[in-house]
């Protein structure tokens, strides 16, 4: 199998699905021969056109308005919003609108369309284009949360969320876009609301999204060191949640960390927790559940800064040892 | 035999007189309706709130009446008789407004949702200028698809001051969209009135802006709205874009079942009332020869009964269970 990065998968799964299926097109801002803010795009205008491949206007109220209404009446489309904090003006058309057609109109019409956009600090963008608003999202009934980790994942779960008849949002990491895995050349499935275990193991359980699995992953391989078997699951789709995965680790290790990078004050780590202590679960935990996130700050400029504002591996290790009285 | 507005303008001749004349029961259809809730929410028989377009008939059934069964449409909070026009049928949203199962939503989307898919409805929308953007995506379909079907965007004064007009606007000029933008100006937006609220006198001078054509209409004249919907519907089908049709009315009654109308005078709504678009259809279809006064008042009964029927279907409906609490519901 050959490696590709988190970027090109994104890209393959468009661009597959497009080559396949006449409805499906993507609009955003500067996608076309700009290739898109952080290069997803590119070469897409050239095989596809500017009509499947449509460069808008900077209006993310109107583009998001767009894609559901094209959605609506029989298109399949893929609305790039260029920084994931862009989604607050386009809140309207995905909460208000997109969200709730299926239901509010008694189980008729169909709005199948995936945002995909951009998330995450750690490019020293600072506060507008630096967030990690996914829990916003998650509290919208009508909406699927996705999170890919990796390549291999990005590609499978975006495929997953293009074949869904529903709105989908998909969270693309910024730092992960340079991030690498083998990735069949085909295109293939991964099903929305299946967790993945990253790594198994038997003393604490680590529940981890998007870049905060690589860092729980190196957080793990230290704490092996020390004789401290961790298990590590990406739950790669926050909305539907695999509970099931996640309790069953609960219950194996009895001790869980949960991170994220999104703040901690009502980020989605919160639902996690109490989903894990209304379970069967709770009568196994042998210590508090712990939960890493943001600072409550904005994300600040300054490298320091920013990366103080992020759970970092020491973090993680700190409060995986915790959960053990190791410290 | 076409109907002659001026000596310049004939109506649009896809429009026989069958159907002109059924657009008068219609005008009526849609304003028994409205009567009709006024009364049940007066009385504490439907909850929740409701937005009537008591007045506005003319532009509904105008512009409706030169759509195909595949042209679509986006309505608004007040959009009862635009569902009506555009084929809804009075049962099953006064079911809806009953909470009844048999309701155009299941009894789940209320006064503001009523939405028929299938017919070409994309949905009334409690979202001030909610529905532009969406109307924007239908047309870009239309174009993509290579179908031959418009989309007509209704919205009122206020929604015209919203970013997402702006924004859905402008884009389908930029792309050349089917879309006709119907701005229903009523001249309230609950109770800012359009001369404090818009610093133009004719919001249809707006289009300019996005490159498009704007047009002002007598919104209490059918025959002006249809003729102006006309020249909107073959530009947009020809492929050359969006117009922007500014219809001129009054909603005879509040903003919603909870206003005192502090805002307005009661002398304004009586020189409203007095341009009343069902009346003056009337006197335009016996001019010209279409009907008669008996007929016009066998159409008017005919709707009232139509109006009973409704609500004698929507009391006989069941009501949802709780377990219709979570159907639809994917994620």
């Amino acid at each position: 199998m050959r490696e590709i990065t988190y970027l090109e998968a994104v890209r393959e799964a468009m661009s597959l699905e497009m080559r396949k299926n006449k409805d499906v097109f993507i609009l955003g801002e500067d996608i076309g021969v700009y290739g898109g803010a952080f290069g997803v795009t590119r070469g897409m205008i050239e095989e596809f056109g500017p009509e499947r491949v449509r460069n808008t206007p900077i209006s993310e109220a109107g583009i998001a308005g767009a894609a559901v209404g094209s959605a609506l009446t029989g298109m399949r489309p893929i609305l790039e919003l260029q920084f994931s904090d862009f989604i607050t003006i386009a809140l309207d058309q995905i909460v208000n609108q997109a969200a709730k057609i299926r239901y509010m109109y008694g189980g008729k019409g169909k709005v199948p369309m995936v945002v995909r956009t951009p998330s995450g600090s750690g490019t020293g963008a600072a506060a507008q284009h630096s967030q990690s608003l996914e829990a916003w999202v998650t509290h919208i009934p009508g909406l699927k949360v996705v999170q890919p980790s990796t390549a291999y994942d990005a590609k499978g779960l975006l495929k997953a969320a293009m074949d869904d008849d529903n709105p989908v949002i998909f969270y693309e990491h910024k730092l992960l876009y340079k991030t690498s895995s083998d990735v069949p050349e085909e295109a293939y499935s991964l099903p929305l609301g299946k967790a993945d275990v990253k790594r198994e193991g038997s003393d604490v359980t680590i529940v981890a999204t998007a870049i905060m699995v690589h860092r729980a992953l190196e957080a793990a391989a230290e704490l092996e060191k020390e004789g401290i078997s961790i298990e590590v699951i990406d739950p790669c789709t926050l909305v539907p949640l695999d509970e099931e995965t996640i309790i069953k680790s609960v219950v194996k290790t009895g001790r869980v960390v949960v991170v994220h990078e999104a703040v901690k004050r009502g980020g989605y780590g919160g639902e996690i927790a109490s989903m894990i202590a209304e379970s069967e679960a709770f009568d196994y935990l042998d210590a508090p559940i712990k939960r890493l996130g943001g600072a409550p700050s904005p994300v600040p400029y300054h490298p320091d800064l920013e990366k103080a504002h992020a759970p970092q591996v020491s973090n993680i290790i700190q409060a995986a040892k915790e959960t053990l009285n190791k410290v | 035999m076409k109907l002659k507005l001026t000596e310049e303008k004939l109506l649009a001749p896809k429009i026989s007189n069958e159907k002109l004349v059924g657009l008068y029961k219609q005008m009526w259809l849609i304003r028994y309706f409205d009567e009709k809730v006024d009364e049940f929410f007066a009385k504490g028989m439907i909850h929740g709130t409701t937005h009537l377009a008591v007045g506005q008939e003319a532009s509904a059934s105008g512009v409706c009446a030169l759509l195909d069964i595949d042209d679509k449409i986006t309505s608004t909070h007040r959009g009862h008789g635009h569902c009506i026009a555009k084929g809804a049928t009075a049962d099953k949203m006064m079911a809806e407004l009953f909470g009844r199962t048999t309701g155009y939503c299941k009894g789940k989307g209320g006064s503001m949702h009523i939405a028929d898919v299938d017919m070409g409805n994309l949905g009334a929308n409690g979202i001030v200028a909610g529905g532009i953007p969406l109307a924007v995506g239908s047309a870009l379909t239309a174009k993509m698809k290579n179908l031959n079907y418009v989309t007509v965007c209704f919205f009122g004064d206020g929604a015209t001051n919203e970013g997402s007009f702006h924004e859905a606007v402008n884009l389908a000029s930029i792309w050349d969209l089917p879309v006709i933008f119907v701005c229903e100006n009523n001249q309230y937006g609950m109770s800012g009135s359009v001369k404090e609220m818009i610093n133009v006198d004719d919001i249809a001078t707006r289009a300019k802006a996005y490159g498009i054509p704007g047009v002002v209409a007598d919104g209490n004249d059918i025959i002006e709205i249809m003729n102006v919907t006309d020249d909107a519907i073959k530009r947009a089908r020809r492929g050359d874009g969006p117009t922007l049709i500014e219809a001129k009315t009054y909603r005879w009654k509040g903003h919603s079942k909870s206003d005192a109308k502090k805002y307005r005078t009661r002398e304004e709504e009586k020189e409203w009332r007095a341009k009343d678009p069902i009346k003056r259809y009337k006197q335009v279809l016996i001019d010209a020869g279409l009907f008669t006064e008996e007929t016009a008042e066998e159409l008017r009964l005919a709707a009232k009964k139509e109006i009973e029927d409704a609500v004698k279907f929507s009391e006989e409906s069941p009501m949802p269970t709780l377990d219709d609490l979570l159907t639809d519901v994917y994620a």
